[in-house]
């Protein structure tokens, strides 16, 4: 595979415009069906095709958080996979996790222990602890520093995400239940 | 990134028969590697062909005693399933020490095996790259090279491989399982990936009409005695500068069998059996931890800012043997 000449994939990539696709997504509970194009990114699908702009792009590579959500009660950072590969899949995005006017318990910690400053990364820090929540495998502070690290913070609340996790981990809330 | 048409594989002989059919064509699942490259137009497909609606999952026991990783397995499955575990901690650790939750969450076994040897002028397409386009040099000899290999080098190519889980399937002598248009056959691990020499464009020794099934571990899994050592710029979150997997079989404090993986140092997961053979019948000393750790190195040439690897690995080799060497490492 690693031998295919690069010449090669650039002309055939210009002679084929593949058309665009209809997929169907399970966002925040609603059905929503979307066309896009195989290279749009699921990050793009939330964020440009269905107004869902609570998902931040940071770093567009993987590497900050700040697009993280759950796909199938699963955290992943959502600018590294195409949206077209998660037809029928179920997403929630920050925009799903309150209930009307009841914040999720990880917003209102989020809140209560000042976990923020700009806020950019934080819906990603807050879907991230979610799926952290729902692993089970954080024991302890450490753990739950370890297990966030895909998710940077550059104003550096750091301390304060972690207190709001812990507060959360403690009552045992196991993060949204839909 | 460039368009490119787009197909989902709904098993694993239409998967085979759509990537041959188009030469610039490449196999999709957590894509955690190859969307990266795309979005730096250094991996240009015409085709992807996602394949990871294949039952290519699941993690099962084998007849031989060992198990099967499916090679559309998570790294987070694996990392956390009970029997690995139980019987290979020093795999669930290697996993565990390598990227983040959530592309544990997304990446796949054999994506893990297929991500690019890869380094930061392989990604900028301003500088020249022999990986990149063969022939027109190798910016990191000259360049800004801390991270780059030490062993197993050529004049072409200084990239060092990433991976984690590769340095534990490395020491554990895993079998890759692949499938292509002439039937199937199994890889040991050590055959996998390869040298850069004067072809650091091809990574590994899979064809281009073949797919991974599956790794299979081997029965013997070394719960007693391991450790994973990382070392790297941060705590969390980072490519190793030197890893090391360390494995022991001991009769009281006698090395009976050793076993040495090295990430971080070459282009592909580095090990030496011969060299490891010197520990076998030694007590599990610093002296003789030393000893096969000056072996190890004694071909390392480093390029100027990674020459530190060097000695860093020695000392990390010396350290991961140690934490070995104790019943229940403290890895």
């Amino acid at each position: 595979m690693n031998s295919k000449p690069k010449a090669d994939a650039a002309t055939k990539a210009t002679v084929s415009l593949p058309t665009k696709n209809g997929i169907t997504l399970k966002v925040n509970g609603a059905v929503k069906q979307i066309e896009i194009a195989p290279w749009t990114t699921l990050l793009d699908a939330l964020r440009e095709h269905l107004g869902l702009t609570g998902t931040k792009k940071g770093c567009d590579h993987g590497q900050c958080g700040a697009c993280t959500v759950l796909v199938n009660g699963k955290r992943i950072t959502s600018c590294l996979t195409l949206a077209i590969m998660h037809d029928g899949a179920e997403v929630t995005t920050i925009e799903g996790l309150a209930e009307g006017e009841v914040l999720h318990p990880l917003q209102k910690a989020f809140v209560e222990h000042d976990a923020f400053q700009c806020g950019y990364c934080t819906p990603g820090q807050i879907c991230s602890a979610v799926g952290l929540l729902r692993e089970g495998k954080a024991k302890s502070p450490e753990d739950i520093r370890e297990l966030m690290s895909g998710n940077i913070c550059r104003c550096g609340a750091y301390a304060n995400i972690v207190a709001a996790i812990e507060q959360v981990s403690r009552m045992g809330e196991r993060g949204d239940e839909e | 990134m460039n368009s490119f048409s787009y197909t989902r594989a709904d098993d694993v002989a239409t998967a085979l028969r759509e990537v041959a059919a188009d030469g610039a064509a490449k196999f999709i699942a957590g894509g955690t590697n190859l969307i990266d490259l795309m979005k730096e137009n250094v991996e240009r497909p015409s085709r992807l062909i996602d394949i990871t609606r294949l039952t290519l999952g699941g993690i099962r026991p084998r007849s031989d005693g060992g198990l099967r990783l499916g090679a559309l397995a998570t790294n987070t499955d694996v990392a956390y399933h009970k029997e690995i575990e139980r019987r290979y901690p020093l795999l669930s650790k290697a996993i565990l020490a390598g990227a983040s939750p959530q592309l544990r969450n997304m990446a796949t076994v054999g994506g893990n095996l297929l991500q690019r040897t890869r380094c930061c002028y392989f990604y900028d397409t301003a500088t020249p790259c022999n990986k990149r386009t063969p022939g027109v040099g190798c910016s990191a000899i000259a360049g800004f090279n801390r991270a780059h290999a030490i062993l197993g080098t050529s004049a072409a190519c200084i990239a060092s491989h990433p991976s984690d889980m590769c340095v534990a399937l490395a020491a554990l002598e895993a079998v890759v399982r692949v499938t292509g248009s002439v039937g199937e056959r199994v890889v040991p691990f050590a055959a996998f990936h390869r040298l850069p020499g004067d072809t650091p464009n091809i990574d590994t020794n899979l064809q281009a009409d073949e797919i991974i099934t599956g790794v299979d571990l081997p029965a013997r899994g070394f719960a007693e005695h391991h450790a994973y050592l990382k070392i790297r710029d941060r705590a969390s979150y980072a490519f190793a500068l030197v890893s090391v997997a360390a494995a022991l079989e001991m009769d009281g404090n006698t090395i009976t069998e050793a076993r040495l993986a090295l990430g971080g140092v070459a282009h592909k997961p580095w090990r030496d059996p011969q060299t490891e053979t010197m520990l076998h019948g030694q007590s599990a000393t610093r002296e003789n931890f030393k000893r096969v750790a000056e072996a190890l190195l004694r071909d390392a040439k480093g390029f100027g800012r990674n020459r530190f690897k060097i000695e860093l690995a020695k000392l990390a080799i010396v350290r991961a043997l140690s934490q070995a060497s104790f019943k229940e490492a403290h890895s």
